[in-house]
């Protein structure tokens, strides 16, 4: 396979892109692996890339229950950012921020990760106290953060409805001009086509049924297409990875829940910035195809459905029809839900687990797309030296043993 | 838009009710002789069920009562709702 410039794109033109190889292969599954991990999302696709890229060990296996990038990667709002509240997250989504602007030049794919900016607009005296307290830690974790004032905000986003006299008016916002999106099939993809350059096989349609352990070590697992043995299986499993912890006899502090988005038809650029807001709950970006895209909050009942209540999206695009009204006409386009893997605290999971050579990551909950390439990063170096980065130590699951937790509830800027 | 059965107004629309999580999870008798292992069981494990399983839910755009419901979470279907002191019915397949 090779690298793709500006030349290959210029002679797959002039030959009408009729000898553009594959970018990834489909592999029969082999007997065994040293490494299997569990979901062809963007978090194990991220893993299976450093663990050939950092670490060495290419004989590794990701195997997929769908088609790569079919799960939450291919259903969630694209936002990238890193400003929490918590020195530990904070860290660790910053490690992910660094990773994301140079990580179209490390795969040799074009993810589209556009630095837009994000704003976390504050609607009450307590929006804003949390505010100057978010950032003012992001900014000693060396986070880039401002605070804005509503007049700031209306001449960043004119279109935003900054009225003193709005039922929840826009008192200001901290802004994070080092965040903004990214095209998030294009990281699957990425991901996929440069793991699989140094002999990664990703294998599709492959469910995992059962992980076979044998004296407290695991020994690979059972899937729909025979069993895959294994010296280390990391689960990346989102939604389901309560699901798939039960075969391995462990209990998890997880519930999985809807969580929906919509876009619009796709129209003129009119929104060049992200805007979240917490209190009334919604949040919009404008994609690069002219779509808006628009996220709701998690709906309040356990589901593994993909697909949630429309009285949460009801109450969303109130939300944005309030501070956008100019957006009250466009028509949507599309609507679809994810399973996302809520934590008490939530903060990931990426932990050694009771059972050798059994490893977790799970618990992003509705955020993590933006942790990407960090999520893998850390858990590639996890799975390689059976030991947690620095970055992940505090992310191990018997945090919820000892007490301490990583309460970004809230304190992230989104309440959910 | 679901439709839930509350034991005490009958079938009425989803907005109104709000969901409390598992049900059946007690609170344990001798606190004093729980292990952290076991205090994380109670307070952060969960079954996370796909499939049927018995949950709180308050009708609290109603009656503001709460009550159990079995419902199934991959289609969202409601089975049957009875009285949170009521026993657990039978798991259905």
């Amino acid at each position: 396979m090779k690298n793709y410039s500006i030349f290959t794109l210029a002679r797959h033109a002039l030959d009408r892109r009729k000898s553009w190889s594959r970018a990834w292969r489909d592999p029969t599954p082999r007997p065994s692996y040293d490494v299997v991990i569990v979901g062809g999302g963007g978090h194990g696709l991220a893993t299976a890339y450093y663990l050939a890229s950092e670490h060495g060990i290419t004989n590794i296996a990701v195997v997929e229950k769908g088609w790569i990038g079919g799960g939450n990667t291919g259903r969630n709002t694209t936002i990238v950012r890193s400003n929490y509240l918590w020195d530990e997250a904070a860290h660790l989504y910053e490690k992910s921020l660094v990773l994301w602007e140079s990580l179209s030049q490390e795969l040799n794919f074009n993810v589209m990760f556009s630095q837009r900016g994000v704003m976390n607009l504050g609607h009450n005296l307590q929006d804003m106290r949390d505010i100057y307290r978010r950032s003012n830690a992001n900014m000693l974790n060396g986070i880039d953060s401002e605070i804005l004032t509503a007049q700031q905000i209306s001449e960043i986003v004119p279109i935003m409805n900054t009225s003193p006299y709005a039922r929840y008016p826009v008192l200001g916002a901290s802004f994070q001009r080092r965040g903004g999106i990214a095209r998030h099939d294009a990281v699957a993809w990425g991901f996929a086509r440069a793991a699989d350059r140094r002999g990664v096989d990703i294998i599709q349609n492959c469910e995992v049924t059962g992980i076979r352990r044998g004296n407290g070590k695991v020994e690979g697992v059972e899937t729909t297409r025979g069993f895959i043995g294994a010296g280390k299986v990391g689960v990346v499993a989102a939604g389901h990875s309560s699901v798939i912890a039960e075969m391995a006899g462990i209990r998890m502090p997880i519930e999985s829940h809807p969580l929906q988005a919509l876009v619009s038809e796709p129209i003129k650029p009119i929104l060049h910035t992200v805007v979240m807001s917490n209190a009334v709950h919604g949040y919009i970006s404008q994609s690069d195809k002219g779509e808006l895209v628009i996220g709701a909050g998690v709906d309040s009942y356990l589901g593994y459905g993909q697909r949630g209540s429309f009285s949460t999206i009801e109450g969303n695009i109130t939300a944005i029809v309030e501070l956008f009204p100019i957006f009250s006409r466009v028509r949507m386009l599309r609507h679809w839900g994810g399973i996302v893997d809520v934590c008490p605290d939530a903060c990931p999971i990426i932990s050694k687990t009771s059972v050798d050579g059994l490893y977790f990551n799970c618990g992003w909950g509705t955020g993590g797309f933006k942790a990407t390439p960090g999520s893998g990063w850390v858990f590639a170096h996890t799975i390689a030296r059976d030991e947690p980065h620095r970055l992940n130590a505090a992310f191990g699951i018997d945090r919820f043993v000892s007490g301490a937790l990583i309460d970004e509830h809230g304190a992230a800027g989104v309440a959910h | 838009m679901l439709l839930i059965r509350c034991p005490w107004c009958g079938l009425r629309e989803e907005a109104e009710f709000s969901c409390g999580g598992e049900a059946h999870i007690v609170r344990p008798l001798n606190p004093d002789e729980l292990t952290d292992e076991e205090w994380a069981d109670y307070l952060f494990m969960r079954d996370n069920t796909k499939g049927w399983q018995s949950e709180q839910w308050i009708h609290s755009g109603g009656c503001r009562r709460w009550f159990n419901a079995q419902r199934d979470t991959v289609t969202y279907k409601f089975g049957a709702t009875y009285k949170h002191t009521d026993p657990k019915p039978e798991d259905r397949d």
